[in-house]
């Protein structure tokens, strides 16, 4: 490798040498032969560094002249056309791939009335009572302690009205009270914010179903109408379940996954 | 505390008074038709006279020969019961002479669908469109599996098969006389097939993008029957006018500068081609030149409806399906049914946009629109003039359809009762029922007297993409994303 540019600085005063071209070329010509030479020779970690460089050179020259060739090949003609037809209206225009018509309202009964689900998340983590209530101190000395906040998000309804103060024994935060939860639909992958019913079913015991109390792996019903889906028999489903999926007393929002 | 015994029986007494008036009162009224002009001398009737017997009234003013049925209509408002009844309720004047219009209903009457006869599978793609022929004995539809399908309608199976196509077949057409089907493909070909034997008669190729639309040269036109010419509209932005004998081009249109989605060939001689490019433009249709362009849109023009529509889809066919056998003929009672479709009057046209308005014109006249109908918040996916040109239909993505004064535009009532975006509708053939098919797989049969849904017909598996209603108003065809044409009767 020269150092410095005497040898163009020799070429711009002198010119070239007359038999320049075609010393270059024959010299380029032998490169080839000079290389193959070299790759059988070399041995060692240099052997195996120059042969893996090697490797991927001819690789890549055999990609790039088949791709030069497709231009003569002859190619079987498509035969059918494209999946999913649409009519002349709906081409280029986005549309969202919505739900299709799901299951029946009587297999749906029948689980119901079975008991048995399948759900996304068949088991829990058990919430103790001493961290689903706070204990909170009442009476003129504060000594009571009867009366229990509750520490996870709650679901209340339209019409919830608090039993009188002084004999409400569960306070539920309004802080913590959610009527929306963002649902996902399994096979759309798409995710919707749906108003929430009610809470079905709280896997950690009966009784927090009946406080409304929402926490991981409860079974919520939502309001599906603006899904807009129909059952077979033409008839419209507004509500259908969902799993929660997050701890919503940590995120602020409730995460649920459609059960179809 | 109570009243003095004087004033209770006073006022007792006025009521008693005013319950009586209506009964043995009598009203001044003048008929007069949907034009304006006056039919017979004013009459004097008691205020307790009912539609039917002023419907026997009128007929025996204008001395009809049969009992021709009519619907009344007080200052825009339908007389629905009794006449004392319609007035006091509106609160309309006694004391001048009431005007009453009179509007002829269609003779005959078509049943309302009710129920599936057949569903009948046969395509391995979606069905993209579905058409009765004009005379209402065949049926045929094109899919996304290339072919285009002849189904008999009495035995309600497939007849034929017609293969041809290489891409999805997107709009299918019939001439008025029945004598040619033509399909339009996402090539650009259109093909021509014989229906009685679903042999390809021929190939018209010149659009470079798929066809959008289809329409046939109407039969009362000079020269029209055999049927020889037909428009097409596609996405290479031009409208090409087409010979069916020879399959050649007979006219490129080409002013669009974005694609045309609509093209109608009028009752007037005029061509019009709705685009992408929010306009509207009017061709003459013997030299193709340009003759008016209708801008009002301010988005995508989706869809136009011509009120003499029905009566130049069906040419010469009455709704029994019966059309005269020679050309003449034929071609006078095309001219007659276009005549009382119109009733002297120009065609109207209403184009329905992604701007999410309506817009009527009156094509021959003017080029500025006669009204501007809003009211729906999604894109305007069609809109259909009904068969006797009063109202105007417009079905949109908003999940309603809406229905619209046919005359002058104006709104009527809106028809809610889907859940999905509502694709397309049809009139049966006497103006008082129609039907919507939409995304959420459900087709609904609504009345259009009282703006109520009458049948709800579920039963397809996925959305609806197209709905047909025949000519004689016996069936109801309908096919969709399931692939599965289902036909419904009585």
């Amino acid at each position: 490798m020269p150092q410095n540019e005497h040898i163009e600085l020799h070429q711009k005063r002198y010119g070239k040498r007359l038999d320049y071209e075609e010393r270059k070329r024959k010299k380029q010509a032998r490169e080839v032969h000079k290389r193959a030479a070299y790759a059988q020779k070399a041995l060692g970690l240099k052997g195996k560094m120059f042969a893996k460089k090697r490797h991927q050179e001819k690789a890549t020259m055999k990609k790039t002249i088949a791709m030069h060739e497709e231009r003569d090949n002859k190619h079987k003609a498509q035969d059918g056309a494209p999946q999913n037809a649409v009519p002349a209206y709906l081409l280029e225009r986005e549309q969202v791939d919505r739900a299709k018509v799901l299951s029946n309202t009587i297999k749906q009964k029948r689980k119901e009335k079975a008991g048995k689900w399948e759900v996304p998340l068949p088991q829990v983590r058990p919430i103790a009572e001493d961290e689903m209530f706070k204990v909170m101190k009442s009476g003129k000395r504060m000594k009571k302690s009867w009366k229990r906040m509750i520490t996870k998000v709650t679901f209340v309804g339209q019409g919830f009205t608090r039993k009188p103060p002084k004999y409400e024994r569960f306070i539920r935060p309004t802080g913590l009270r959610m009527t929306k939860a963002h649902v996902t639909h399994p096979e759309l992958k798409a995710t919707f914010c749906l108003d929430i019913i009610g809470v079905k079913k709280n896997p950690n015991g009966q009784m927090y179903s009946q406080l409304g109390v929402v926490t991981k792996g409860t079974i919520l019903e939502v309001n599906v109408s603006e899904l807009g889906l129909v059952t077979p028999g033409g008839k419209v489903v507004w509500g259908k379940y969902a799993q929660v999926t997050n701890n919503p007393e940590n995120d602020g929002c409730i995460n649920a996954v459609l059960l179809v | 505390m109570t009243e003095p015994p004087q004033k209770i029986a006073r006022r007792e007494a006025s009521k008693a008074k005013q319950d009586e008036a209506p009964t043995d009162a009598s009203i001044i009224v003048q008929f007069q038709s949907a034009t304006g002009e006056t039919t017979g001398p004013q009459l004097d009737i008691p205020h307790n006279v009912t539609p039917q017997q002023l419907e026997t009234l009128l007929n025996g003013l204008l001395s009809n020969e049969d009992k021709l049925p009519y619907s009344f209509f007080i200052e825009e408002q339908e007389l629905l019961g009794e006449l004392g009844a319609h007035l006091a309720a509106g609160g309309i004047s006694v004391e001048k002479a009431l005007a009453i219009t009179y509007q002829p209903q269609a003779v005959f009457r078509v049943r309302p669908v009710a129920r599936c006869t057949a569903s009948m599978p046969g395509h391995s793609e979606s069905v993209l469109t579905v058409q009765f022929s004009p005379c209402g004995t065949m049926l045929a539809s094109g899919s996304g599996d290339t072919t285009v399908r002849l189904w008999d309608l009495n035995t309600q199976l497939p007849k034929t098969e017609c293969k041809g196509h290489k891409n999805w077949v997107l709009v299918v057409a019939w001439s008025p006389d029945a004598q040619y089907l033509a399909s339009g493909d996402m090539n650009g070909s259109i093909l021509l097939w014989d229906p009685r034997t679903g042999k390809q008669l021929g190939a018209c190729s010149g659009h470079s993008k798929w066809i959008t639309s289809l329409s046939w040269q109407p039969a009362h036109r000079p020269g029209a029957l055999p049927s020889s010419r037909f428009a097409s509209g596609s996405k290479d932005n031009t409208v090409k006018v087409w010979d069916a004998a020879t399959r050649r081009c007979v006219l490129s249109m080409s002013n669009h500068s974005a694609m045309v989605t609509a093209v109608l060939w009028g009752g007037e001689g005029l061509i019009y081609s709705a685009s992408r490019d929010c306009s509207i433009s009017a061709w003459d249709e013997g030299d193709g030149k340009l003759v008016r362009v209708f801008k009002g849109h301010g988005h995508w023009v989706n869809t136009l409806a011509l009120s003499s529509g029905f009566a130049l889809r069906t040419g010469a066919f009455d709704h029994n399906g019966k059309a005269p056998a020679e050309l003449e003929e034929a071609r006078a009672r095309a001219a007659e049914r276009y005549a009382e479709a119109t009733q002297g009057k120009p065609e109207r046209l209403v184009s329905g946009s992604d701007d999410f308005t309506l817009c009527l014109y009156e094509p021959s006249v003017s080029k500025t629109a006669i009204a501007r109908m809003t009211g729906h918040v999604q894109l305007i996916n069609q809109v259909v003039f009904s068969p006797d040109g009063r109202y105007i239909l417009s079905a949109s993505f908003d999940k309603s359809v809406k229905l619209w004064d046919g005359a002058r535009g104006t709104f009527l009532a809106t028809l809610r009762g889907h859940v999905g975006p509502v694709y397309q509708v049809a009139w049966s053939a006497d103006s008082r029922l129609f039907v919507s098919g939409s995304k959420d797989s459900t087709l609904k049969v609504w009345d259009a007297r009282t703006r109520k849904l009458k049948v709800d017909l579920p039963g397809h598996a996925d959305e609806v993409f197209t709905v047909d209603w025949s000519a004689d108003g016996g069936s109801v065809a309908s096919g969709g994303k399931d692939r599965v044409l289902k036909l419904w009767r009585h």
